[in-house]
């Protein structure tokens, strides 16, 4: 079931007439000549439509939050920051069907009465920036975007917005503030967006794929998007895969298909590569805890582990862990748990945006710990200091980039502990094929 | 009268206006209220940032009794009717508030015993009550060197716990504000960027609000540990700021002036800088007496040995003794 | 170091973007279109971005510091923007970055004396099926799946265009 790539291949579907073609821009001319806002609203809640962005809240319940009743104008902003280390999913979409994110925007726009909205890109992605501006144009010359748009009334501007390099900006605070022409640093919450977001006026942030989801609900009913997927994890979602498998990519699956069809299907993964066995999966995004082969296959009751929000989640995050962003990362029996860590914690250290004392003062800390480890240099003690410090960063901060930090090393060192012991005891016993290329610490 | 909203803070209980914060609630009602080494209640969007004043919200509200997920900074959160909200009394509370003041002190230099504000500092006093002995960090610390940001103000960047306090006060209090906070996460500081001079009239309250000796008076004669010199209330007329200051002396000599704090540490009024830096004689200003610094300051408590003061000055002798 | 007018015109035009008064966001895509202009970012500069859109320059200090991938110091003429996050690394970025190192004789962050290159490892740019990654501005073009044999012939291209 192909819902977002459906006709990825179809020859100029990057252009709006090869889009057209394909039954694009359908779900403007109902949205707008035959629904209300607030009837659109009821289809997407119908839908059981769920952020794509990382946290999975309820896309409808969102809409429906905002202050639609304030005189201020209001904002729809699409996150396009995707900078999540193992998420490559909007950038392929915007890339190959930019005109399915254009579409997405003006029916959001006009449920949620927004006359302006943008469309948040990390700046390193400056040739998706031009792509969309090109399709923006293209949506403007044929009457899908400006003044009265198919002579219902209704006035959109959409927005291409560049950021400058900064993870933390995929925050939707943060977001806010870099498109405020700010530093990158969240707000405290509450006011949430949703009553003073862009401006001090309500906005609703939403993921890429998200946004590119709602074409398909306007054309077709909510209620046959919920008959899509399993459970609460309704419809389909993006997957890009990485790492040591056969087929790294981006895939759409229908929400319920096993992991382990996931990563040894032809269709998906298509294996490990090279021959290796499989070690464990960071299943979505860095952020979201790691999981050992034994936890990703099956749940701890021995249950097929799926590709839904509650199976992965399936034991909290003792056994279990998120479907996140969607960003796969898959690791053989070769690579080294401990250096991945260390990795990803001077990601987090690197992207930190600096405000608060325990992710500014925590991540560093965690680094430079995990530098010692990883280099030889660890003591035992370090591992339950490193569980601390995690412990100390996870629920103090000011936004959810404190428990990006703190879950990889908690979940990393739960399941593998031995082999951070092995690290501190002998260091020279990694046979990771890593060990060997020293990676200076820098910023 | 609008109607009041009764928040209960470790057991105790007080009715305050809507908008009112839990920590402004909870300074209200005295006792052991949060610390706070970034919110400033006289500047506006100050807060948030350095996670000292986290609490527990054990009950949202009457009609809401569930508790709030995770712990909530207190500078920020707006009390609700029925409330219940725990400070001291929570161990979660007083856990993380000592994980919060050792992330603060990790990349703090340990260099109390010279410092200027060693005697005055809130991050040392806050060590006192929420730190442990020793420190579990054995890495490198963050080092910056010292440098003058204009004629008044010196910079030890060292020591800086990124409050933005001093951001703040300069957006709020001066025509135009010279410095900010550079670059990001844990390299970030607090600079002009170019060699430019933080001089604009009220400049001088940032080193009042920072919190620690991060910013310090360079026009501070003969620097003293503060609890060798003696402070006295003073005033003088001035066209630009109330004139009211806390004139530091050391016998008959003033060697510094700053604003009046209250007993949340937070000054009254903000002063001018030419009260500030440029009327250090004795015959500028009038004397009023003696300043109460309250009973935990270290000026007061006797902590230190004080020494004796020659108040050849004219001030009421009943305000002399001590 | 004046804007040239259509630079000029270029800037009210992005400001327009913005409703009335909001004109400071217009300071994230000003700055791409400095630094394309002077390949970083030098105060002057800056001062007068300020001046454009009647801000503080420590304001443009401020957001111009906080974002990698504005150059606040002068940089090579090609700066080699290469991946060095987690997945780039299971399919052998550290290596690629070694090989970097070796063959322009420079460590990270460094450029080389010719001015030609500056290599700035930075953090996952969203290519991670498609690893190793490098990326080159002012179009910041991805090149994609690196191998010893794609950076020498990389290095060879921009080298032979000077
Ligand atoms: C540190 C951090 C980084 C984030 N990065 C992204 C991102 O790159 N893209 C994104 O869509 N959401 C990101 N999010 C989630 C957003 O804050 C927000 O929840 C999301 O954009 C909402 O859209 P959705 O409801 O459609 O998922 C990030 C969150 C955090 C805390
Ligand atoms: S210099 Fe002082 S007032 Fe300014 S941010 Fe640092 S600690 Fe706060
Ligand atoms: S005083 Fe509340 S977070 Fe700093
Ligand atoms: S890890 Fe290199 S592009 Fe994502």
């Amino acid at each position: 079931m192909k819902i977002l790539l459906e006709h990825i291949d179809k020859p100029g579907i990057q252009s709006i007439d090869g889009y057209i073609k394909n039954g694009g821009y359908r779900s403007v001319e109902k949205a707008l000549k035959q629904l209300s806002p607030d009837q659109l609203v009821e289809e997407v809640k119908t839908s059981g439509l769920r952020g794509r962005g990382g946290a999975g809240f309820p896309t409808g319940m969102k809409w429906s939050f905002l202050d639609k009743k304030s005189d201020k104008p209001k904002y729809l902003v699409c996150n396009a920051d995707e900078s999540e280390p193992g998420t490559f999913k909007d950038r392929y979409l915007m890339e190959h069907i930019p005109h399915l994110l254009i579409e997405g925007m003006i029916v959001s726009s006009f449920a949620l009465t927004a006359k302006t909205s943008y469309i948040y890109v990390r700046g390193e992605m400056m040739y998706i920036i031009r792509i969309l501006e090109k399709a923006i144009a293209e949506a403007y010359a044929k009457g899908y975007l400006g003044k009265n748009i198919l002579g219902s009334g209704y006035d959109l501007d959409l927005y291409v917005q560049a950021g400058g390099g900064a993870y933390i900006c995929g925050e939707e605070t943060a977001l806010l503030e870099s498109l405020e022409g700010k530093r990158g640093n969240p707000r405290n919450k509450p006011p949430f967006p949703a009553v003073w977001g862009l401006y001090g006026c309500p906005t609703v942030v939403n993921n890429v794929e998200t946004i590119a989801a709602v074409p398909w609900i306007v054309n077709n009913g909510g209620a046959a998007y919920a008959g899509i997927g399993i459970g609460k994890s309704t419809g389909t979602k993006l997957i890009s895969a990485c790492g040591n498998i056969n087929k790294p990519g981006v895939y759409e699956i229908e929400l319920g298909l096993p992991v382990e069809e996931f990563i040894y299907s032809e269709t998906y993964c298509g294996g490990i590569a090279n021959g290796r066995e499989l070690k464990a999966v960071v299943a979505g995004g860095s952020s979201v805890p790691i999981l050992p082969k034994n936890l990703i296959l099956k749940t701890a009751n021995q249950d097929a582990r799926l590709m839904s929000y509650e199976s992965l989640s399936d034991g909290g995050f003792i056994s279990g862990t998120m479907l996140g962003s969607g960003g796969f990362i898959v690791f053989d029996d070769q690579s080294c748990i401990v250096r991945n860590l260390w990795n990803f914690t001077r990601f987090y250290h690197h992207e930190s945006c600096g405000q608060c004392s325990p992710c500014r003062e925590g991540t560093g800390w965690m680094e430079k710990v995990l530098h010692r480890i990883e280099h030889g240099h660890g003591k035992l003690t370090d591992i339950d200091l490193l569980v601390d410090v995690a412990k100390k960063i996870e629920g103090k901060t000011i936004c959810p980039l404190g428990e990006a930090a703190a879950w990889p090393v908690a979940s990393a060192i739960r399941h593998f502990r031995d082999e951070f012991e092995a690290h501190v005891r002998n260091p020279e016993s990694c046979n990771a094929r890593h060990l060997h290329f020293e990676t200076a610490m820098s910023h | 009268m609008e109607n009041l909203l009764k928040v209960t803070i470790d057991g105790k209980s007080i009715e305050v206006p809507p908008g009112t914060t839990i920590l402004q609630a909870a300074r209200q009602l005295g006792g052991n209220y949060p610390p706070a080494m970034c919110y400033y209640s006289s500047l506006k969007d100050t807060g948030g940032k350095c996670r000292v004043c986290l609490v527990k919200v054990a009950q949202t509200s009457e009609t809401n009794p569930r508790p709030m997920p995770k712990l909530v900074a207190s500078c920020l959160t707006r009390v609700e009717q029925g409330m219940v909200v725990e400070n001291q009394s929570s161990p979660e509370v007083l856990e993380a508030r000592n994980g919060v003041v050792e992330f603060l002190l990790i990349n703090h230099p340990l260099d109390c015993p010279v410092c200027d504000q060693a005697g005055e500092c809130d991050l040392q006093n806050l060590s006192y009550e929420h730190g442990t002995e020793g420190t579990r960090y054995e890495e490198q610390r963050r080092e910056f060197n010292k440098i003058d940001i204009g004629p008044y103000v010196q910079l030890h960047m060292t020591r800086c716990i990124l409050c933005y306090r001093c951001v703040y006060a300069a957006e709020q209090l001066t025509d135009s504000r010279v410095h900010g906070v550079l670059n990001r996460g844990d390299v970030s500081e607090i600079s002009t960027y170019i060699q430019n001079a933080i001089d604009k009239d009220f400049s001088g309250n940032i080193i009042d609000v920072c919190p620690v000796g991060a910013l310090t008076d360079k026009t501070y004669r003969f620097k003293q540990r503060v609890w060798f010199s003696k402070p006295f209330n003073a005033h003088r007329s001035c066209a630009k700021c109330s004139g009211q200051t806390i004139a530091w002396m050391k016998g008959d000599a003033i060697i510094r002036i700053t604003a009046r704090k209250n007993a949340f540490g937070e000054v009254e009024d903000f002063i001018c800088n030419e009260c500030r830096f440029e009327h250090k004689q004795l015959s500028d200003w009038t004397i009023e007496g003696p300043r109460d610094m309250g009973e935990d300051s270290v000026i007061s408590a006797n902590k230190y040995e004080l020494p004796v003061i020659s108040p050849a000055v004219n001030v009421d002798a009943k305000f002399v003794s001590e | 170091m004046p804007f040239t007018s259509e630079r000029l015109k270029q800037f009210e035009e992005i400001k327009k973007r913005y409703p009335e008064g909001r004109h400071k966001s217009a300071l994230l895509p000003i700055l791409h279109l400095v630094q394309e202009d002077h390949g970083w970012l030098p105060v002057a500069a800056m001062d007068e971005v300020a001046e454009v859109l009647d801000i503080k320059p420590i304001e443009v200090y401020e957001v111009a510091t906080f974002y990698t991938m504005f150059h606040v110091k002068p940089v090579g003429k090609y700066v080699l923007e290469i991946c060095r996050t987690g997945p780039c690394c299971l399919v052998g970025a550290e290596n690629i970055i070694q090989y970097l190192k070796e063959k322009l004789n420079i460590e990270e962050g460094e450029t080389t004396k010719d001015g030609l290159f500056t290599l700035k490892p930075v953090e996952c740019l969203a290519s991670c099926g498609t690893g190793p990654v490098l990326q080159i501005g002012p179009d910041y073009k991805y090149h994609e799946h690196l191998t010893i044999e794609k950076i020498d012939s990389l290095i060879d291209e921009l080298r032979s265009k000077g």
